[in-house]
């Protein structure tokens, strides 16, 4: 394997991502000003029902945390449907590259587009709103925030091989993962509240056991209901980091395999 | 109009076809209903962690799910009619085809959006039966108030597309920026119009800002309409007369209609000028 070559492809594919951040300022209204608008009617939710502050902490980590979900099923597992439909899969196919430096260009940059934005909804929605945090162990808290983007984004990675053959479905599939994820990942709430099973079936994605683990490091309070403790949280994070990424290394491999026997890598409009 | 009642015939079906036939029916009428449902019992949740038990304060729990639930044709109808200009445009590049045909613009871009209507009641009657069925939601079929029902969403729908007639009139104009446009002016409903708190937990700017959209009378008078008078959490409006809200509502959707045509016709007329309708920017 050409290392070198490898190095280049994935900075390259990042390249657009992380420039973007500079390039295209229209983001600062609708990745940051807009989210705020829907973490604020879940705020004021809360308050209505006269629930405690902590809440309040909760929505606003949970509303910035959306956009690396949004940021995976978006630009991550749907990126090759629209490389197909632009074009794009097929010069990606013919380089000389693994496909998986691409993957991973792809993750690297998407990380730090997302976190810029994440982090600038985190803080507006922090001085808006007069969010009360409890950082404790603040290395823990960097240690977990960083393991639960490695692991979805490797998620990401891996849902972009399965979705290499897919057509107008991809964008559906991407459309209904959003809500539900929501609802039982425990965006805005503890994960607890959804009952153990539900909440051990969501572990499988990585944000569910991310955010759980952050709330129990950022806030202090019984409303906090942990799943499992921060650190068993962070070990199973870094199995499914790993997990992923190998997973989509085998599913890249499988799934174009698939698509060129199919003929349906360069299939337009499905 | 035999000629716009065509348009919005075929415009209807093509949009049909484009909405569902990526998979087979069982899927897509899974896929039409879990979302808003998933959507809904986020709220819920978040209401049962504070308070435990609907029966505990139902008039909140009524006033939220009603409101969540009709809140459903703001975000889909929207999307539905400013998502036409983009996917038209970029997706199948079509719209220079369809602009140029024989026919009116604004029935092609209101018939694709009724598959998005009738996918949308579908959904809310879904919602509210779980709702009733399975949480307690106090709605009893015979006490419903069906002819200001109907009524309200005759206007409400209305005036829900001609707001999104003029944001694809904006759309027509942006590269890449129609999804978040139709988020942005959503999720502005969404926290400025009562949808799940009554508008007086909001900031003195916030709630003059709810009572100049007429979502917010719409959503007033729905509930008023499907919830028993003993359940109604005051949102703010409940010293008017139903009479009086849908005034307001009739007030407030006229001038939507006005500054929606006005949008729209500033938008197409600079589109052409500026050779943007046939423009593609592979977003």
């Amino acid at each position: 394997m050409d290392l070198q070559l490898n190095w280049r492809a994935m900075w390259g594919r990042a390249y657009p991502r992380i420039i973007g951040v500079q390039r295209e300022p229209s983001w600062i209204l609708f990745d940051i000003f807009l989210p705020l608008l829907g973490i604020a009617a879940f705020i004021f939710f809360y308050r209505a029902m006269g629930a405690p502050e902590i809440y309040t902490g909760f929505v606003v980590l949970g509303g910035a945390m959306t956009a690396f979900w949004i940021n995976v099923l978006w630009s991550m597992a749907a990126q090759f449907y629209w490389e197909k439909e632009t074009g794009n899969l097929q010069l990606y196919l013919i380089a000389p590259m693994s496909r998986m430096s691409v993957l991973a260009g792809m993750a690297i940059g998407g990380m730090f587009l997302t976190g810029v934005r994440a982090l600038s909804t985190f803080i507006l929605g922090f001085l808006l709103f007069d969010v009360e945090l409890e950082v404790t162990n603040p290395a823990a808290l960097l240690a977990v925030f960083v393991v639960t983007l490695i692991a979805l984004y490797g998620m990401g990675m891996l849902f972009s091989s399965l979705y290499l053959l897919y057509g107008r479905g991809a964008w559906h599939l991407s459309n209904i993962l959003q809500e539900p994820i929501y609802l039982v990942s425990g965006f805005y709430f503890p994960v607890k509240a959804m009952g153990f099973w539900v909440a051990l079936g969501a572990s499988i994605i990585p944000i569910t056991l991310g955010l759980d683990a952050m709330r129990q490091l950022m806030f202090d309070g019984e409303q906090i209901m942990p799943f499992l403790t921060w650190q068993v949280e962070l070990v199973i994070l870094m199995v499914l980091a790993v997990g992923f990424v190998l997973a989509a290394r085998y599913a890249l491999h499988y799934m174009e395999y698939l698509g060129k026997r199919e003929g349906r890598l360069t299939l337009r409009w499905q | 109009m035999k000629a716009n009642l065509r348009t919005l015939k075929y415009a209807a079906w093509l949009g049909w076809q484009m909405e569902s036939n990526w998979t087979n029916p069982w899927l897509f009428a899974i896929y039409s209903i879990i979302k808003p449902i998933s959507a809904t019992l986020i709220l819920v949740i978040m209401y049962l962690i504070i308070w435990g038990s609907v029966l505990e304060q139902p008039e909140i729990f009524s006033y939220m799910f009603v409101g969540n639930t009709f809140y459903m044709y703001v975000a889909q109808v929207l999307f539905g009619v400013v998502f036409v200009i983009h996917e038209d445009r970029e997706h199948y590049q079509t719209l220079k085809q369809v602009y140029i045909a024989p026919i009116s613009f604004y029935f092609y871009i209101v018939g694709r959006a009724v598959p998005k209507i009738v996918i949308t009641t579908i959904a809310a009657v879904i919602t509210l039966a779980f709702g009733v069925l399975f949480l307690g939601l106090p709605i009893k079929l015979g006490a419903v108030n069906w002819p200001l029902l109907l009524l309200a969403m005759a206007v409400g729908l209305f005036c829900i597309l001609m707001i999104g007639i003029a944001l694809a009139g904006v759309s027509m104009l942006t590269a890449k920026h129609s999804m978040g446009i139709n988020e942005g002016i959503a999720g502005m409903f969404y926290l400025f119009c009562g949808v799940t708190f009554p508008i007086t937990f909001l900031p003195t700017w916030g709630q003059v800002i709810g009572l100049a959209i007429p979502i917010t009378y719409w959503l007033e008078v729905v509930r008023r309409a499907v919830l028993p008078a003993d359940l109604q959490w005051d949102s703010g409006l409940a010293a008017y007369s139903t009479g009086d809200i849908f005034l307001m509502l009739l007030a407030t959707s006229l001038l939507f209609l006005v500054l929606s045509l006005g949008i729209f016709r500033y938008a197409d007329r600079l589109a052409r000028k500026k050779g943007k309708l046939d423009m593609s920017t592979t977003y």
